[in-house]
């Protein structure tokens, strides 16, 4: 992808997690007493864009729209790397690594990212749509994860899926 | 080039010790700076060099090494980086990365983080050997010197990072998975060492980082 594009394209992430219990349970605490601290290295990470806040919150974590025990993650990046570098080599990894004691283990694809015009906020039901098409046809140029991504351009080239 | 070509051209070892000197570094170097440490000629390290890059072992970029910019500056010099390409030889063929990538892909599908960190914990404790443990952080710097992680100190001295992830692309493919079993693996090593290690992720670097366990009992 050309820096021309680069600039006119943003990357969307959206991902889910089933919680084994709710969040007010003291064994989620590990995990509640994380959200701010790591929220606050995401928006100052490079390459950051935008997050889903709840309004008047510092997070999403209420909305559930997923479902009643599935808290929901999304946010905007300037590129892949800088969301894999954000999201692995931050102390955001800590919370991945620790994933299994608070989440359940997805059978379905639980992440997907897209492309999005830059300056476009998009939506939960957008979001929610890109989900059900990678979990329908797998990575696609349209819904794509990270071990199968594919550039802005390669998404221009297809017409959108959904 | 094959694999088996780009590594036999490390045999020189001039262009060996440039190789070396390069990777150490971590960042790009200049033509003047390889010749001065490796103690040849420029024109020779400039050969060398680009022969390494000929074969795919460094990345060459440009770069005004003075630091000024605009008319005046002098055209941009060569420098050179490590090549993100991974070169390997098995003589007989083996393919353990196949291996690696397909038991990693099944654990992660079968959400067995624990088991996998409780086998890297034993086997870090077994690679203790006989001896039992190490004497401080110089000595645990030295044996990961020896199983590739390629450890340098941070600029107060207090703290080892590891300029090479050994897990490569597995650990790149499934990170929490694998930087956890690396993270493991490194606990059951340094037991009773007087030596702690722990995650601090940065881009670039290995995951884990290690240092003596009387400072920052944060």
């Amino acid at each position: 992808m050309t820096a021309h594009d680069a600039a006119r394209h943003h990357l969307a992430q959206f991902n889910v997690a089933t919680l084994h219990r709710p969040l007010d349970d003291p064994r989620l605490a590990g995990f509640v007493e994380l959200l701010d601290p790591v929220n606050a290295l995401a928006d100052a990470a490079p390459g950051f864009v935008w997050r889903l806040v709840e309004e008047g919150m510092p997070d999403a974590t209420r909305l559930r729209p997923a479902g009643a025990d599935v808290i929901i993650n999304f946010s905007v990046w300037e590129s892949v790397e800088a969301l894999w570098d954000f999201a692995y080599r931050s102390g955001h990894l800590e919370v991945m690594r620790r994933r299994r004691e608070w989440f359940r283990r997805h059978a379905e694809a639980h992440l997907v990212l897209w492309w999005i015009p830059a300056g476009h906020v998009p939506t939960v039901e957008e979001a929610m749509e890109r989900l059900r098409t990678v979990r329908e046809h797998g990575p696609t140029p349209q819904a794509f994860t990270f071990n199968a991504s594919y550039t802005a351009e390669e998404a221009a080239a297809g017409r959108p899926a959904g | 080039m094959e694999d088996i070509e780009a590594i036999a051209l490390l045999q020189d070892p001039v262009r060996r010790r440039l190789y070396e000197f390069v990777a150490a570094r971590g960042r790009e170097v200049g033509r003047n700076e390889a010749a001065e440490v490796v103690g040849v000629a420029r024109t020779l390290a400039a050969f060398h060099l680009d022969k390494l890059v000929g074969a795919g072992l460094l990345e060459v970029g440009s770069r005004r090494l003075t630091g000024r910019s605009g008319p005046g500056a002098g055209r941009p010099a060569k420098v050179y980086r490590l090549s993100a390409v991974e070169r390997g030889v098995s003589v007989p063929a083996r393919d353990y990365r196949t291996a690696a990538g397909l038991l990693a892909e099944a654990a992660e599908s079968g959400g067995l983080d624990r088991e996998v960190w409780e086998v890297a914990r034993r086997r870090g404790r077994a690679l203790r050997g006989p001896a039992g443990t190490w004497s401080g952080l110089d000595e645990v710097q030295g044996v990961l010197a020896e199983r590739g992680y390629g450890p340098v100190r941070d600029e107060d001295g207090a703290v080892v990072r590891m300029r090479n992830c050994p897990f490569g692309a597995v650990a790149e493919e499934f990170p929490p998975l694998v930087c956890g079993m690396n993270l493991a693996l490194l606990e059951g090593l340094v037991e009773g060492s007087g030596v702690r290690v722990r995650l601090d992720p940065r881009p670039g670097w290995c995951c884990v980082v290690a240092e003596d366990s009387k400072n920052n009992e944060d």
